[in-house]
């Protein structure tokens, strides 16, 4: 290599092969040991501040669900699994648990069944196409509070349009938010309006990335009409996007807070109470560390678990396919 | 005829479908609009009045007071940001293209960080924040935040596929590895950055639950929780007009700014989905 080019890497860019700088990079002691202190440099600041902010915390709340710490008080004792005892014989929180799993297993398959046919009729459309996405992408970014509050005036037991809809059709009004029966089923109506948008817009981007020329070949051989196709190509080419869909919506549905917080407190009677909305009054509303802690810990195994299951699936793709 | 019927019943569900996701943003405009009593006289949608509109974005503006929640927003939002940034493009670049100790136990910490929700490390970060007398406070509202694993693990994928030929050259320019990250690497994943941008401000900008942990006092509030605290306080029962304005002010620079940013975020969203 002509020794100018040590001083005009615009030059030897262009006209070194690859193989010539690549031996540059790699194996230049000096310049080795630089990249690695520069590296651990650049690393250190994220690295530590994940250990302050992420892991040592995280970790000691497994230590705290172990223990009857009270933020305020004094002291604090091992308690084994006592917490855990507490969580699942406290009818209040056993209550909480089983509104969270029946507010997942409504909101989050329908949430994603619902995105998955929207996705598909948006697509079909044709000049109309950018308006529906549009419409569908606004609750993506709207700030849920607000929204939720909208909601409420739109559910509103005797003035909200929806009661004044009902009662026009002939049906008698209902209390959407303070009947107990009921509450728990307006919050997942809320929840699938919120979480239809995001799940839509994912669809969208999985079905841009499906090859025209699949559609053709599928037509070739014989699935020409709409079912066929979707049978054929679309399905089978949206697995991955659907599997990524169905984890962030377990995930979000098992984690919702702001309709709670904001509309019911869990009322009425523990009817809408769920998993976050219990771990934060435990934790900071009645400083029960301990408490909480087990319900955080149960909560991250949830969240945990649905990921590993989705790396688990992908792993298998990888090897079978 | 039947594909002719199915089309037709596909229309009607999609008109229905978007009707249904519009109606609240309709619904909280017009109520912002309209004079207290004209909200419940059982119209489908009451009619709006100059007055009464600027008279509830008056008093959700400087009575609730939304003007300094949307400015402690703008300032938390934008310190995470700037503080995500600068921490978590470092290491990306690191874990993409340098090799150092620790390299595959920290990207294993990265990976296994993504699974873990914020309300975890939350408990503690709380007992921690309120010994240090740091409740009520930016910090507070920040500092659990500046790291975050996501965006590590986007700015390594996107540095992985930048041509280390590129790289090589910078160095014999004399570039520092410090200089090719700020320099270099950031100009050119500019997606990337406006990509977790978008990601970050919604995440933020939307909070309930930390905020809500950590700030009791009104002028230390965020938007939602400025918002639910007023909804919350017996003013709010009067006064559904100014309720709705707020609602619309808090809403109105995401779902606006989500028009521009709209190729951001999506790819954004693919990129994580990616993962």
């Amino acid at each position: 290599m002509p020794p100018t080019c040590r001083w005009s890497p615009d030059v030897a860019t262009a006209s070194l092969p690859a193989g010539g700088l690549a031996a540059l990079r790699g194996d230049d002691a000096t310049g080795g040991r630089s990249r690695r202190r520069a590296g651990l440099a650049l690393a250190a600041p994220a690295a530590a501040l994940m250990l302050v902010l992420l892991f040592a915390p995280s970790s000691l709340v497994l230590a705290l669900s172990l223990t009857d710490y009270q933020f305020g008080m004094p002291g604090m004792a091992w308690v084994g699994l006592d917490n855990y005892a507490a969580m699942l014989a406290d009818p209040n929180i056993r209550r909480s648990l089983a509104n969270t799993f029946l507010y997942v297993a409504v909101v989050a398959p329908a949430s994603i069944f619902l995105a998955l046919l929207l996705a598909l009729l948006i697509e079909a459309q044709g000049r109309l196409r950018g308006l529906f996405r549009a419409v569908f992408f606004l609750p993506v970014t709207a700030t849920l509070v607000a929204m939720a509050t909208a909601w409420e005036v739109l559910l509103h037991p005797t003035f909200g349009l929806v009661n004044a809809l009902l009662s026009m059709l002939g049906f008698e009004k209902v209390r959407f938010l303070s009947d107990p029966d009921v509450a728990l089923w307006s919050l997942a109506v809320i929840g699938v309006w919120k979480l239809v948008g995001y799940n839509i817009l994912l669809f969208v981007a999985g079905l841009a990335t499906i090859p025209r020329d699949l559609y053709e070949a599928a037509a070739v051989d014989g699935a020409d009409d709409g079912w066929g196709r979707f049978t054929l190509v679309t399905w089978p080419m949206l697995g991955p996007v659907t599997l990524f869909v169905a984890v962030v919506t377990l995930i979000r549905s098992f984690s919702e807070f702001e309709t709670v917080a904001v509309l019911t407190l869990g009322g009425p009677n523990n009817a809408t109470a769920m998993i976050l909305y219990t771990l934060y009054e435990q934790a900071f509303r009645f400083f029960d560390i301990g408490l909480a802690s087990a319900l955080a810990v149960a909560f991250l195994g949830f969240v945990a678990g649905v990921s590993i299951l989705k790396v688990w699936f992908f792993d298998g793709r990888v090897h079978y396919v | 005829m039947s594909r002719r019927l199915a089309s037709a019943l596909g229309n009607l569900l999609l008109i229905a479908a978007a009707v249904a996701t519009v109606l609240p943003f309709v619904y909280m405009i017009a109520v912002s609009l309209a004079a207290q009593g004209t909200v419940y006289e059982g119209s489908l949608l009451p009619s709006p009045s100059l007055s009464a509109a600027r008279d509830n974005y008056a008093f959700a503006l400087t009575q609730v007071p939304l003007l300094r929640y949307m400015l402690n927003g703008a300032v938390v939002c934008g310190a995470i940001l700037v503080l995500q940034v600068l921490i978590a493009a470092p290491a990306g670049y690191a874990l993409a293209k340098l090799p150092f100790f620790g390299r595959p136990v920290l990207f294993a910490a990265v990976v296994l960080g993504l699974m873990i929700p914020m309300q975890v490390p939350a408990i503690p970060l709380y007992v921690a924040i309120a010994h240090l007398g740091l409740l009520n406070s930016y910090t507070a509202l920040v500092a659990p935040f500046v790291v975050s694993v996501f965006g590590i693990f986007l700015f390594r994928q996107f540095f992985a596929s930048y041509p280390d030929e590129v790289l090589d050259a910078a160095r014999l320019d004399g570039f520092s590895e410090f200089a090719i990250v700020w320099r270099l690497m950031l100009p050119a994943a500019w997606p990337a950055v406006a990509a977790f941008a978008t990601i970050s401000v919604i995440a933020h900008w939307n909070d309930l639950y930390w905020p809500l942990v950590v700030v009791t006092r009104a002028d230390m509030m965020t938007p939602p929780l400025g918002l639910a605290a007023f909804r919350a306080s017996g003013e709010s029962v009067g006064n559904v007009g100014a309720l709705m304005a707020g609602g619309v002010m808090v809403t109105a620079p995401l779902v606006v700014g989500f028009v521009f940013a709209q190729r951001h975020l999506i790819r954004g969203l693919t990129l994580a989905a990616g993962k």
